[in-house]
């Protein structure tokens, strides 16, 4: 799904220096840090390619050949963060990430680059600008989070913060829709081609349709696009409700 | 949560399962509930003067939500896989191409596995009206959609396969069909020992606990080396049912199985290690020396 939420990052608020529950050192701390400047960078770097891209031609269409690469480079990389939860230096479920991590990994890797004709299609672009916009707000959040004891940062933290709710209310189904539309178009080319798939008899008597399965992908998002969306609504509420508080202190 | 008090003589030798009816018995809505003292659950067999209390007691309760006998559950999962898989070997309508519908396949092993796959269902299905005894009368009611939905969608998906009109038998032909029969075989009369021998650990109402050991069934040999040798021999027993019908289906349910079943065993085997300090050290949870 286009917008991954990390859970409630608890180093937003740990001042590392009485730390009373065991949380991730200043190793892990420093690497993270490094890890969420340098996926910033890289959507930045998808974020120009899209606006030089669009500058040069004139037009929207066909925009994914010109970040193409950079795209799968840097979602691929967040399956690290996976290996983050698991390993306990992030405190998120390892279940949800690597469920949202991978919905994403796939949308790449076995939609859009495996079935080249959909590479052309617009609702690409309306899931790239989504995942570009949420990605460079969230990771740049993170780093500030992470490097929270400068008391200005939380000021650009809550910012973000702020931004990245509020975002989320047009980019969130605004991925979903390119998400759905992508996969499609992709629809009649698996089924002519027979992408993916494995058909009866074989040794192994095992049969795969991959048609069928993105259909049911198309699906699963009917009970889960409202629950991810109503969590981050929720989540918006909670942090605004604690901006307020938080601005009448000062 | 409720705060009740109470002011009832009780014998100090009355158990909590006394208590527990005394209480039902005025407030009839509360029959399934756990005691607690000091955060620690008590079980019905605990005896109030054994119990850290003085002339007066604190229980807290809790209430365990929509329960189930385990009985039941049990019974429906398994029932489920018996007659899904029996619909799918007569090829009742609606699976196959109409053509094939109520035929029977042409290859012997695909009766072979239907007779096998029956009987190992047929057998657990009586096992858990005659032979278990359960220590836990009941689960959270949730368990049991969870459970049938692991059962009974992994029996359909396996059957499908297996009964299809274009299904493939074994590479190695009859080679291989006798070993894996003669290990599925095996495995089952393995898994029915350990079970009886569980059982007649525990005299019958009882819930005591003790630490199970070989008998003069050599099936039952095998706790020199495992813990849990029913889980081992229902390894294998699937391994030989996929090895049996060469599907890749059969492999995956087998191996989530195996999953589960070592996490399950790995429960176990410490908590035989916590309770006995006597017990073989030889003994792994599953696997010997491996798992």
């Amino acid at each position: 799904m286009s917008a991954p939420a990390m859970g409630t990052s608890k180093t937003a608020h740990t001042d590392s220096s009485h730390k009373k529950k065991k949380g991730p050192g200043t190793l892990a701390i420093a690497y993270l840090v490094i890890y969420n400047v340098v996926m910033t960078a890289g959507w930045l770097v998808i974020a120009v390619g899209l606006v030089r891209a669009y500058l040069a031609r004139g037009s929207y269409h066909g925009l994914y050949y010109s970040i193409e690469k950079p795209l799968k480079f840097f979602q691929t990389g967040a399956l690290l963060e996976i290996l983050h939860c698991a390993v306990g230096i992030v405190p998120s479920s390892v279940v949800l990430t690597g469920f949202q991590v991978m919905s994403r990994v796939f949308l790449t890797w076995a939609v859009t680059h495996s079935v080249r004709e959909v590479q052309s299609e617009d609702s690409v672009l309306l899931f790239v600008v989504a995942w570009t916009v949420t990605e460079i707000i969230r990771y740049s959040f993170y780093t500030f989070s992470l490097l929270n004891h400068l008391p200005y940062l939380i000021k650009w933290a809550s910012f973000l913060n702020i931004h990245r709710y509020t975002f989320f209310i047009v980019l969130y189904p605004m991925g979903v829709a390119g998400e759905l539309l992508t996969i499609y178009a992709a629809l009649p080319y698996v089924q002519k081609t027979g992408l993916y798939s494995i058909t009866l008899p074989n040794k192994y008597n095992f049969s795969f349709d991959y048609h069928s399965f993105l259909i049911l992908v198309m699906v699963s998002y009917i009970p889960l696009f409202p629950q991810l969306y109503f969590h981050m609504m929720r989540q918006r509420k909670k942090v605004l409700g604690h901006m307020e508080e938080y601005s009448k202190v000062e | 949560v409720f705060v009740f008090v109470f002011d009832w003589q009780v014998e100090p030798n009355a158990t909590i399962g006394e208590i527990k009816s005394m209480f039902h018995k005025s407030h009839v809505l509360f029959d399934i509930f756990k005691l607690f003292i000091r955060g620690k659950s008590l079980k019905d067999e605990d005896v109030l003067q054994h119990l850290p209390v003085g002339t007066t007691a604190t229980f807290y309760f809790r209430d365990l939500g929509a329960q189930i006998s385990w009985v039941t559950v049990f019974l429906t999962e398994y029932a489920g896989p018996l007659l899904i898989y029996l619909m799918f070997y007569f090829r009742v309508p609606f699976i196959y191409v109409p053509k094939y519908d109520f035929t029977t396949s042409k290859h012997w092993v695909v009766h072979l596995a239907c007779m096998c796959h029956s009987f190992h269902y047929v057998k657990r299905l009586l096992e858990t009206l005659f032979v278990h005894r359960f220590s836990h009368g009941t689960m959270p009611l949730r368990n049991i959609f969870k459970n049938c939905t692991y059962y009974w969608g992994f029996a359909a998906w396996m059957a499908y396969y297996i009964n299809h009109p274009l299904y493939t038998p074994p590479t190695y032909g009859e080679q291989q069909i006798r070993l894996a029969l003669t290990v599925f075989l095996f495995c089952q009369i393995g898994n029915f020992s350990i079970h009886i021998a569980l059982r007649n650990l525990r005299p019958p109402g009882s819930k005591t606990r003790k630490i199970p050991y070989p008998t003069k069934n050599p099936f039952t040999w095998i706790f020199l080396l495992v813990s849990c040798p029913n889980y081992t021999y229902e390894l294998g027993s699937w391994l030989g049912f996929t090895l049996m019908t060469q599907c890749l289906p059969v492999a995956a349910f087998t191996l989530v199985g195996f999953i589960q079943m070592t996490v399950w065993a790995k429960g176990k085997h410490r908590s035989y290690l916590k309770e006995f300090r006597d017990y073989p050290t030889l003994r792994s949870p599953i696997l010997p020396f491996i798992l």
